[in-house]
């Protein structure tokens, strides 16, 4: 995250009540201590329910003029969905990114076969699939696996990582101690974990 | 909502556009805001309700019971001099449209801004009604911001507007400007409210025919100047092509400027005309000005072509472009590749979007449509209702606005309309009326304090062959939770308006309850008039919330 020349669209998605803004309020925070531009256009209402849920978040250097990312123009697609994660496909960049959690949330009949999913994201040139809620439960961070998810997509969303770990203390700060820290040692597990 | 001091020492703060709304209207010398919840208008009301300044000031932030309700109020608290807010979403303002059309007879006193959330492509609404012919019809001032900045900066302009203009003034936003978050600077310190003051004249207040009209003609001799003051606005911008001359021009409003924008930056001829409108009276002279020196004009707007058509007019003009020609498309929400791809098509961007760059979309993605949550009561009400209604021939479910809307989806497919708040009650009277039985209406709590009593009232009057459901879930669930206004209240109510103890009941919606439930939805679907059914059980989103608080 170089103030002079940075600038990061990013696609968050995943099912209604994953969790997904409380990524974005970490990344935004990240982004304000560095006195970038952001926009981050919500989704709120009746699709929270169970239903696809996305976020467009745009940080630049430059003022932001669209609130919305267009097709193509997505650096990361961050998702807590493996199929969500291909829902946005066309408004990844031909080199961007892909990081989702591995694990399908299966709440609809005509679910696909999870193979099919797995050989869609094969495809593409740059993928991180991690078992996100495994892992949190395994490290006895259980309610964390959106931050884990955070810390695989550190790279590739181009923030110092240490910048990711001071935003979580802001943003948790009011929680208590050790939410922050179940919140930081998470990101540092999402920042090693191993993709499939 | 994190707050930063930045080295120039103003106040920013990370804010979704409803949000900067509500701190600019706070930052304005606000004294009430009024409002019931509605997507995506919600995030205005709550964000006062939890602000500290709203707090320490007092500012009147309560939930109203509809969005008539809150509009009246709103001008009571101005006929005594104080600043007031009204919030709604797009058809909330039909509820409200008699006190708005009509407040612009009686003018203001302390400044009254109505603030209508527009929700183009129907993320969370039965219709797509661009709010902008409201505030034209009304002869009200219209403000459509472009920006959360300017969103902001626009409260405190449209209270001193209303002020000036003793009108009312809309401010018409839509989705995408409500519900994304920007950086904005922020007032360091609020302006204070207005003191409470006797100067509303009577004559303007009571609109009896001989005042309204006096009124009538003042308000429709003002509008000139109305429009001459869009045309001097600092957010109306008019930027001539460089070269005096282009082949195209652009006008875009509101939100459609920044995908304009988007757009332009992309590329190297800047040589077009653009005309930003934020503020209406559409400005006709600016619109003139820019159509002298460009041939073609492509109008880029939010919503339905409110200025296209004006622009078009009846000579239909040949050389505006939009919504109304095809290259923009004719309904839903604009999108940065569509206004791309539209302007495109006129030359003014040369890079079309192409389709080597983007990834096809996966063939094997499935829709997944919002449901009724794991747990919630609504379910086990419809489960019942379900199995009952097997045993009838014809059975027809009215239902309404709410999370119980999706009951029309799978597994369910339980109900046959759904049209505005409180249609149930009033549908199946009138097609029970027409002969249909079983006619059964189910309607949420706060939905039938909304609009659901007046219509319960009718169908008592005349002991209509209906059976009423009203799903308690003690809150307004759809937007997130608020305050229900007739919490406690429903049996009370419903007596009231008449209908008998014997068929008024209360159950509770839990699986293991289905043969008492089942047993009297059947028996008060026998009885062969009014009844009323109340299962009630807390919505499972705000019993964790609940549950959690209390750790």
């Amino acid at each position: 995250m170089h103030k002079e020349s940075y600038n990061c669209n990013i696609i968050l998605c995943g099912v209604g009540g994953q969790g997904i803004l409380s990524i974005a309020t970490i990344i935004g925070e990240a982004a304000m201590n560095e006195n970038l531009y952001i926009k981050q256009a919500e989704v709120h209402g009746m699709s929270q329910r169970g239903g696809d849920v996305q976020s467009n978040l745009r940080i630049s250097s430059n003022p932001i003029a669209s609130d919305l990312i267009p097709k193509g123009g997505a650096d990361v697609i961050i998702s807590m969905e493996p199929m969500e994660a291909l829902r946005y496909l066309p408004y990844l960049s031909k080199d961007g990114w892909v990081i989702t959690s591995s694990a399908p949330f299966v709440n609809i009949p005509n679910y696909p076969d999870i193979e099919a999913i797995k050989a869609e994201l094969a495809k593409l040139p740059h993928v991180i699939a991690i078992d996100i809620e495994q892992l949190a439960k395994d490290n006895q961070v259980p309610r964390s696996a959106n931050v884990i998810l955070l810390g695989a997509a550190q790279q590739a969303l181009g923030i110092d990582y240490d910048k990711l770990e001071a935003a979580i203390r802001s943003v948790f700060a009011r929680k208590g101690e050790a939410i922050v820290d179940a919140n930081i040692k998470a990101l540092g597990i999402g920042k090693e974990g191993k993709g499939m | 909502m994190e707050e930063k001091t930045k080295n120039n020492a103003t106040r920013t703060l990370l804010l979704l556009g409803d949000e900067a709304i509500a701190q600019g209207a706070i930052d304005a010398g606000l004294s009430g805001v009024y409002a019931y919840p509605g997507t995506p208008s919600t995030e205005i009301t709550e964000y006062i309700q939890q602000n500290a300044i709203a707090r320490e000031r007092g500012i009147h932030s309560r939930w109203a019971t509809n969005e008539k309700t809150a509009m009246e109020a709103a001008l009571g608290m101005s006929f005594m001099g104080k600043r007031s807010l009204v919030c709604m979403k797009h058809v909330g303002l039909n509820v409200c449209a008699d006190p708005f059309v009509n407040s612009a007879m009686t003018g203001v006193n302390g400044g009254v801004v109505v603030l209508v959330a527009d929700d183009p492509s129907m993320h969370s609404s039965q219709d797509e009604q661009d709010s902008r012919f409201y505030g034209k019809f009304a002869m009200i001032p219209t403000f459509e911001p472009s920006n959360q900045q300017e969103a902001y900066d626009m409260m405190a302009y449209a209270f001193e507007y209303s002020e000036q203009q003793c009108l009312p003034v809309l401010m018409r936003v839509t989705t995408r400007m409500a519900h994304s978050r920007a950086v904005v600077k922020v007032a360091e310190t609020p302006r204070p409210e207005n003191a409470l003051n006797y100067d509303s004249v009577a004559a303007n207040w009571v609109l009896l025919p001989a005042n309204a009209r006096r009124r009538n003609d003042k308000v429709t001799a003002q509008q000139a100047q109305l429009e001459e003051d869009a045309a001097g606005s600092k957010y109306n911008r008019l930027t001539l092509p460089p070269t005096g001359r282009a082949p195209l021009g652009i006008i875009a409003s509101g939100i459609a400027y920044n995908y304009v924008q988007e757009a332009l930056a992309q590329q190297d001829d800047t040589n077009v005309g653009l005309l930003k409108v934020s503020q209406y009276p559409l400005p006709k002279k600016l619109v003139r000005q820019l159509l002298d020196s460009c041939e073609k004009v492509m109008v880029v707007e939010e919503g339905q072509p409110f200025i296209e058509e004006q622009v078009r007019g009846v000579f239909e003009s040949q050389n505006i472009f939009g919504r109304l020609t095809g290259e923009l498309p004719r309904t839903g929400e604009l999108t940065p590749d569509c206004v791309k791809q539209a302007l495109a098509q006129l030359s003014i961007v040369n890079s079309q979007l192409s389709t080597d760059n983007v990834f096809a979309a996966s063939p094997i993605v499935a829709p997944r449509p919002p449901q009724l949550c794991q747990g919630c009561g609504h379910r086990d009400v419809y489960t019942a209702l379900n199995e009952v209604l097997k045993e009838f021939e014809n059975p027809r479910v009215f239902g309404d606005i709410g999370c119980y809307t999706l009951g029309f989806l799978p597994p369910y497919r339980a109900i046959h309309s759904c049209v505005d708040m409180g249609a149930s009650i009033t549908m199946a009277k009138g097609a029970s009326d027409a002969g249909q039985w079983p006619a059964v209406a189910i309607i949420g709590d706060s939905t039938f304090t909304h609009s659901g009593m007046t219509g319960l009232l009718d169908a008592v009057n005349e002991n209509a062959d209906i059976t009423v459901i009203i799903s308690d879930n003690l809150t307004t669930a759809m937007t997130g939770g608020q305050d229900s206004a007739g919490t406690n209240k429903f049996e009370a109510i419903c007596r009231g308006l008449g209908v008998a103890d014997e068929h008024l009941h209360v159950v509770v919606p839990l699986p293991k309850n289905m043969p008492e439930i089942t047993q009297i939805i059947r028996d008060e679907i026998n009885y062969h008039g009014v009844s009323v059914i109340i299962p009630r059980r807390e919505c499972i989103q705000t019993f964790k919330r609940h549950a959690k608080a209390k750790k």
